[in-house]
């Protein structure tokens, strides 16, 4: 690959410092992924800080959805390392949660909201094993916790698209992981489902967890985020959500296009407010 | 069961074995969303069948012996699998494009092979074209025993693993993350469904196959909303096509036993589709029914003050 320039957009804040830290809950050097040899990421270096909710930002295509599977050894990568709590993820499962798209499944499929949530156990189980009342007991209090106790003998089917998303969040919970990857969780959700996942993402920060999440709305971004990754391919910006989500990132990790959407966005707003 | 020849038992005891197991395999395949797994399977059996034909002919045998023909039958299975896998791996076509690929043009090389054996000396008797459309009349006790191995070891499989099949028909890459083998029990489900084709490729033939382990699993999910209920289900509804298409071959003899089976099981899934609760048509008319009565019923006029 070459027309590549590596220092002059590494923007990056090491929150950490330069080496890469045992504590960091997820610590990435050097990683590339690529499709065809056409590179997805490239070159991604990253020290996640503990305790935080983090957003990853980019356009459609930019690579957020591959960081997190490339994270999760879901796809393969190309070169680089990626690091749990210092160590590979294969050997530190156990602390992961992953929440994927909630287009990702059929939620025709014949099971519960319980049955869902009750997958979050399963890391903990044997291949025989079966669920029993103490994984049931947890998948409870974990739907319970998205305050969807209500529905857990519902079939996924009959749920709301907010409620679908919560019972991905619950199953999540169910993992009782130190660090949690979300793959859009937000994503066409009504405002009030909006809060309540965000309440129980800082539930889980005042708890020690970090949780990763790609997001699209820039303007909830500011709000929701401890810390941000822009991402385009390559990581363009990372570091405190205040000192890294500015306009100039912004429109350097969206390639102009933003701005001009940002713009009239924000002339609309004036408008109406005027 | 006086009124039953021995010979009729023994095809109604395996077809309802095999009914079960196809009916656990088919719900599998359903839900994993590769139902045209099972036909590219049973296609794929048949340049397997006519291959082992040659083999044991040129090795000196009849080319009748049918454990040979069945290995071959599980060979061309097991080969049509991995070249679907191959393929959409390879040419990055989606699943279903990959298995029609494989069902074409294995079911072409078998049929080319098969015209090559009929104009051979004894080609002809070989009767290996009864095992396009099956012909349960021939099966004997030895093939009841077969039908009974492959339905227990589904039946404990399926049962067994219930928990991690149930995730990975669900969400894949969750499974995955979780670090579940997910590839090797993508496998085994493949297996399975192998198992089932070639056991069934006596009684309902490599065609027809596929309406058995189709049907009941989609008439069972149209059922129920429950895995757990799903998979009994289907296997009951698999097991009363195979009795029920027996005794109607056995009473109309002109009937073959494979097409009746598969008639029953196409009756079943339509009794499904009508009166289910809460998915069948009548449910879901009379469910339309009272929405529209509740929310588009005429107010009373108000009255004016």
């Amino acid at each position: 690959m070459t027309g590549h320039s590596p220092a002059t957009h590494h923007t990056q804040h090491r929150a950490v410092g330069c080496e890469h830290s045992e504590k960091s809950p997820l610590s990435i050097h050097a990683l590339t992924v690529a499709y065809h040899r056409k590179p997805v990421l490239w070159d991604i270096d990253l020290d996640v800080p503990a305790n935080s909710i983090v957003g990853v930002i980019g356009p459609n295509g930019a690579g957020k959805s591959t960081l997190l599977k490339a994270c999760l050894g879901l796809i393969p990568i190309s070169s680089g390392k990626v690091s749990v709590f210092g160590k590979p993820y294969a050997q530190q499962r156990a602390l992961v949660g992953y929440v994927p798209q909630r287009e990702s499944v059929d939620w025709d499929f014949p099971v519960t909201a319980l049955e869902v949530v009750m997958m979050g156990t399963f890391g903990q189980l044997g291949l025989f094993h079966r669920a029993g009342k103490r994984e049931r007991a947890k998948a409870c209090e974990a739907l319970d916790g998205v305050g969807l106790a209500d529905e857990a003998n519902s079939q996924i089917g009959q749920l709301s698209g907010g409620q679908q998303q919560r019972v991905f969040l619950a199953r999540a919970l169910a993992q009782s992981a130190q660090l949690y990857l979300m793959d859009e969780p937000f994503a066409s959700v009504d405002a009030a489902t909006e809060q309540s996942i965000i309440a129980v993402l800082r539930r889980m920060r005042s708890e020690g967890r970090t949780v990763i999440v790609v997001h699209h709305d820039l303007e909830t971004a500011r709000e929701f985020f401890d810390w941000v990754i822009l991402l385009n391919t390559r990581v363009i910006a990372a570091g405190a959500t205040a000192q890294t989500l500015t306009h100039e990132r912004l429109r350097e990790t969206y390639g102009g296009r933003l701005t001009l959407l940002d713009e009239a966005a924000q002339r609309m707003q004036k408008a109406q407010l005027g | 069961m006086n009124w039953l020849d021995y010979n009729t038992q023994v095809v109604a005891g395996a077809t309802a074995l095999l009914g079960a197991a196809a009916g656990l395999a088919g719900c599998l395949l359903l839900l994993r969303r590769r139902a045209l797994m099972g036909d590219a399977l049973g296609h794929a059996t048949l340049p397997g069948i006519a291959g082992a034909y040659l083999v044991s002919v040129a090795l000196g045998g009849t080319g009748k012996e049918p454990w040979a023909l069945l290995a071959g039958a599980t060979v061309g299975a097991l080969i049509g699998v991995v070249s679907v896998l191959a393929i959409r791996r390879g040419a990055r076509v989606s699943d279903e494009t990959a298995m029609a690929i494989v069902l074409g043009s294995f079911f072409g090389v078998g049929t080319a092979l098969l015209t090559v054996i009929q104009a051979t000396p004894g080609g002809h008797q070989a009767g290996l074209s009864s095992f396009i459309l099956g012909h349960a009349a021939s099966m004997v006790a030895s093939d009841l025993r077969a039908a009974s191995i492959v339905a227990v070891i589904c039946v404990v499989l399926v049962v067994s693993l219930t928990k991690e099949l149930r995730l990975l028909c669900f969400d894949t890459s969750f499974a995955s993350s979780l670090g579940r083998p997910v590839r090797s029990l993508d496998a085994l489900v493949l297996i399975i469904v192998t198992a089932v084709v070639v056991a069934g490729l006596q009684a309902v033939g490599l065609i027809l196959i596929l309406a058995l382990l189709v049907l009941p699993a989609t008439a069972a999910r149209l059922c129920t909303d429950r895995f757990t209920t799903m998979l009994p289900l289907a296997a009951i509804m698999g097991s009363v096509s195979g009795v029920g298409g027996t005794l109607v071959s056995s009473f109309a003899p002109r009937l073959p036993t494979g097409p009746c089976i598969v008639l029953v099981a196409a009756l079943l899934f339509v009794l499904a589709l009508i009166f289910a609760p809460r998915r069948g048509i009548i449910a879901r008319t009379l469910a339309s029914r009272t929405f529209a009565s509740r929310t588009l019923a005429p107010r009373a006029p108000e009255p004016h003050s």
